[in-house]
């Protein structure tokens, strides 16, 4: 439904060359699937959507929507913003202000190269606003609505044309807490009930697990991994993926085995550890281990088994509600965890760290 | 916004006069009142007055009935409305183009036109119909010679002694005034709000007429009102382009009743008070609208990167239409008055003429006594009018805004008063206040000094407040801590603060009382005239060709106060 192929996007910053905001990215989505561009600020994931959206011009590359080739800089294609059948919404909503509820969803009734008679109007609107929850509100000015219905009549105000692609560059930023809980889940219902594709741009990574398809995590312009929700967190490729995506523990290290099932063993200051294997590594190679907060199982008396268990001492607990944060210090290294709330520990107690193969990664050191 | 009535010190033992912040504000409300009620009090009591400073008070509506019930009443009042709508419209059409042209399109060159389209700032509203009147006069205009030797026509196709003529030359002066606003207006504007109407299927047209044109309404209207009073409340084009063409409007008319034998006071008086009235509902209107304007208010302080619209091919046209305002508009008046400022008489360009340039001129006004009073007047008053308005201002200001005394808004709406305040009804309204006051100043440059100073304060507490808003109660706090007094707490910490707003105020009012006309035309006389006065008068008697080198030193001199002043404040480090 949405391709992209080796998009490059230049900005000038006063050097001849500019800086290459997007750098040969290459992506594709398919009909009904919800597709999430992940990554930090600047790492050009929205420069990436407003060039599908056709608010900014790339320098190369080429740009396939619904079959369409809406942007091709070698045969100099580029259809204009208001040509594509596309529907947006931004983090800051950019609701009308002079522009009634209803007038702002007519809007693009209004201005569309297909003209509607005043009664498909209604219709059309009344219904956009009732996939939104916003039926009763049309006679109020746009302004009077609070941030969580601003942001819902965005996205009626995108859906009403019914376009084939569904543009999302950060639409629960502006909103608090709670409410963006909610409309994570109500913005992926109405998703799937519609099934309309949906390019997804976000910062947040519990956004973009929770509710993606498809996640393509960028940085620096590129991208640096694709897959589904599980496998990006799972099974990151890369130091940057795994630091980006949840919080994690990084142990040094050198490869000193490596097996034809792709696990194998690394050595580092806190001992052996069996863990995964980026597939390419070699022995001798030099790595990180990761390994989520969560996965560290601690055992106040040293269990019997003795693989992937390190001695340690228990740093600082800190008790946050849902779990306990506890650091925990081997040798020169401190490991966040994530413990059960109820475990009773003090600083300085001994402990057994238990880093389960199958959890820990091994990483090339970038 | 006070809430604490006490001044800062907790010592009860401390008497008034000993805690300059209690002193300031009596002082400063004191001023205030002396400056800025004070007039308008005599004016209204004047203008219901029989005779001028009178043994005793005669009430009386005569003045009024003379004002107001002659047959000149309704011309009069036509032609002002004309005269301030149209300007208001055409410096607001063209004030407007222009932003929207640099801002917000994709004009080639259009970043060199941002500058070039304030420059006819620094030329004062008496040399723009000056030169206008070289240009455009049927007589003798250059435009006008040049049309119809070129088509061959029998008239001159233009005439600036006309309504549309002082429509056209005041609208070309207050254009830059239109520029700023409305580039501010587009700036501000979210970008997103014009995107969203892109993607929702709008074409360039319709996302400009549908959304850009309707979130700018409400500020296009408080421009267009700032620009009628602006209009209403100038004399330049009425009295240099109007009188001549015996077309009168509300200014006219009080400069006239003040200048006929024997001087009618009481009329220009009463005319004055209307004036007055009109300006004040204006900027009343203006208030409320830009009030009301904030729940349309698209700025949310996001740094935004503007979008720009594609012209295509009609961007070559906005190249034509920037150029050819810059030549037309911004250049050729200053080029008419260079030129005609080497002529020993007026004459268009031609080989005859520039064998004729000399620096006659220039030579007859070193030794031009008059010329060389009225420039040191110029330079006293505008030098002392900005030094004196932004102290005081400055205090003002620190008083409203961070002194907590409970009633320190009745400072702010005095400060402000004097916006409401037509030059010309300043000028009639001192009149009357020093002609019966026992101080002798009128006549001198002193009472122009108040009149400007008046004048100028709403300026200069728009400078100061804007900066003194932002320095931080601790860091005077702290000064306090340190053992300062309230005095020294204000010249070691908050002053220096306040440089850069103090800075640019300064500045704005150095320039704007050198270019004083409507106030002066009234108040300088003899020893006391100053360089717009000298321009009027001479060019009323006819030498154009040492006007235009009166013009030209004129316009010179601002450029250097400009320099020198951006040199020093440049060495003290005041970013302005």
């Amino acid at each position: 439904m949405i391709e992209v192929k080796s998009l490059v996007k230049i900005y000038a910053d006063g050097n001849s060359a500019g800086v290459k905001a997007v750098n040969e990215v290459s992506f594709k989505v398919e009909e009904g699937r919800f597709y999430t561009l992940l990554g930090p600020s600047g790492c050009g994931k929205t420069t990436t959507l407003r060039c599908i959206a056709g608010l900014e011009r790339a320098d190369e590359g080429e740009i396939i929507v619904a079959g369409n080739k809406v942007f091709s800089a070698s045969t100099g294609t580029f259809v204009p913003a208001y040509r594509r059948p596309i529907g947006m919404v931004i983090q800051s909503y950019a609701i009308w202000p002079h522009l009634s509820v209803f007038e702002n969803v007519a809007f693009p009734l209004r201005v569309g190269k297909q003209r509607f008679s005043n009664n498909d109007i209604k219709t059309k609107v009344a219904k956009a606003l009732e996939q939104v929850e916003l039926a009763d509100y049309g006679e109020r000015m746009a302004t009077q609505l609070s941030g969580g219905q601003q942001q819902r009549l965005a996205l009626a105000r995108a859906l009403v044309r019914e376009p084939q692609v569904l543009l999302l560059d950060e639409p629960l930023s502006n909103l608090d807490a709670k409410l963006r809980e909610r409309m994570r889940v109500e913005l992926r219902e109405l998703q799937r009930r519609l099934r309309i594709t949906t390019l997804y741009v976000t910062h947040d990574q519990i956004e973009a697990l929770s509710m993606s398809n498809q996640i393509a995590v960028m940085n620096a312009g590129v991208i640096v991994q694709e897959g589904g929700p599980r496998d990006i967190y799972l099974q990151p490729k890369s130091k940057f993926v795994a630091n980006f995506i949840g919080s994690t523990n990084q142990l040094p290290g050198q490869i000193s085995k490596v097996n034809s099932d792709g696990t194998g063993v690394v050595r580092t200051d806190v001992g052996e550890l069996s863990c995964e294997l980026l597939s390419g590594l070699l022995i001798g190679a030099k790595v990180v281990v990761v390994i989520r907060p969560e996965s560290v199982i601690l055992h106040q008396n040293k269990p019997i088994q003795d693989a992937n268990v390190v001695e340690a001492k228990i740093g600082a607990a800190m008790f946050l509600g849902e779990y306990l944060e506890c650091t925990i210090e081997c040798g020169s290294h401190v490991l966040q965890t994530h413990q059960h709330y109820a475990l009773q520990v003090r600083r300085g107690d001994p402990v057994w760290i238990d880093l389960p193969a199958g959890e820990c990664m091994a990483l090339p050191v970038d | 916004m006070a809430t604490v009535a006490l001044p800062r010190s907790n010592s009860s033992s401390v008497g008034l006069f000993r805690e300059p912040a209690m002193l300031v504000p009596v002082v400063g409300a004191g001023v205030l009142i002396y400056l800025a009620v004070l007039p308008l009090l005599m004016l209204i009591i004047g203008s219901f007055q029989a005779e001028v400073a009178p043994r005793e008070f005669v009430f009386t509506l005569k003045n009024y009935q003379n004002a107001y019930a002659s047959q000149y009443t309704y011309s009069t009042f036509k032609n002002s409305l004309i005269f301030a709508s149209g300007s208001a419209g055409l410096s607001f059409i063209l004030g407007t183009l222009l932003a929207w042209l640099t801002e917000r399109t994709n004009t080639p060159l259009r970043a060199i036109f941002v500058p070039l389209a304030v420059v006819p700032l620094i030329l004062p509203g008496v040399l723009e119909s000056i030169a206008w009147i070289f240009l455009l006069s049927p007589k003798f205009g250059y435009l006008n010679v040049w049309l119809m030797s070129l088509f061959g026509l029998q008239s001159a196709p233009f005439n600036v002694f006309s309504l549309p003529g002082m429509i056209w030359v005041h609208s070309v002066g207050q254009v830059p005034l239109a520029f700023l606003m409305m580039v501010a207006a587009f700036k501000s504007m979210d970008p997103s709000l014009e995107e969203s109407a892109m993607m929702s299927g709008a074409n360039t047209w319709q996302t400009f007429r549908r959304v850009t044109l309707r979130l700018l309404l409400p500020t296009a209207g408080s421009v267009l009102l700032i620009l009628f009073v602006r209009t209403l409340e100038s004399f330049e084009t009425p009295a240099l382009i109007g009188i001549p063409a015996r077309i009168y409007v509300y200014t006219s008319e009080i400069y006239l009743a003040f200048n006929e034998y024997p001087p009618d006071y009481g009329r220009g008086g009463a005319l004055a008070v209307g004036l007055l009235l009109l300006s004040a509902v204006g900027v009343w209107l203006y208030r409320r609208s830009t009030r009301e304007g904030k729940k349309f208010q698209t700025v949310t302080g996001k740094a935004f990167r503007p979008r720009q619209f594609d012209l295509g091919p009609w961007r070559w046209v906005g190249l034509t239409f920037l150029l050819g305002y810059f030549i037309f508009v911004v250049l050729m008046p200053f080029l008419v008055l260079f030129w005609a400022s080497f002529l020993p008489f007026f004459a268009a360009p031609s080989w005859d003429a520039i064998q004729k340039l000399s620096l006659d001129n220039y030579r007859y006004l070193s030794s031009f006594r008059p010329f060389w009073e009225a420039m040191k007047n110029s330079i006293i008053l505008a030098t002392l009018t900005a030094s004196i308005a932004m102290i005081l201002t400055s205090l003002v200001a620190w008083i409203v805004y961070k002194s907590k005394l409970r009633g320190a808004w009745v400072l702010d709406f005095l400060a402000f008063v004097p916006i409401t305040i037509p030059g010309i009804v300043m000028g009639m309204a001192l009149i009357l206040l020093y002609v019966a006051f026992p101080i002798p100043i009128y006549g001198t440059i002193w009472v122009l000094l108040i009149a400007y100073v008046t004048r100028f304060i709403p300026y200069g507490m728009r400078a100061a407040s804007g900066s003194i808003m932002q320095i931080h109660s601790e860091l005077e706090e702290a000064a306090a801590a340190s053992g300062a007094s309230w005095w020294e707490t204000f010249r070691r910490v908050t002053l220096p603060l306040l440089r850069p707003g103090f800075a640019a105020g300064w500045m704005y009012i150095c320039i704007v009382s050198f270019r004083e006309f409507s106030t002066s035309v009234l108040l300088a006389t003899g020893e006391s005239r100053v360089l717009s006065i000298l321009l009027f008068t001479m060019f009323e008697q006819g030498q154009v060709t040492i006007v235009a080198a009166i013009g030209m030193l004129m316009i010179l001199t601002l450029l250097i106060i400009v320099a020198l002043f951006q040199k020093i404040s440049g060495r003290v480090g005041i970013q302005t």
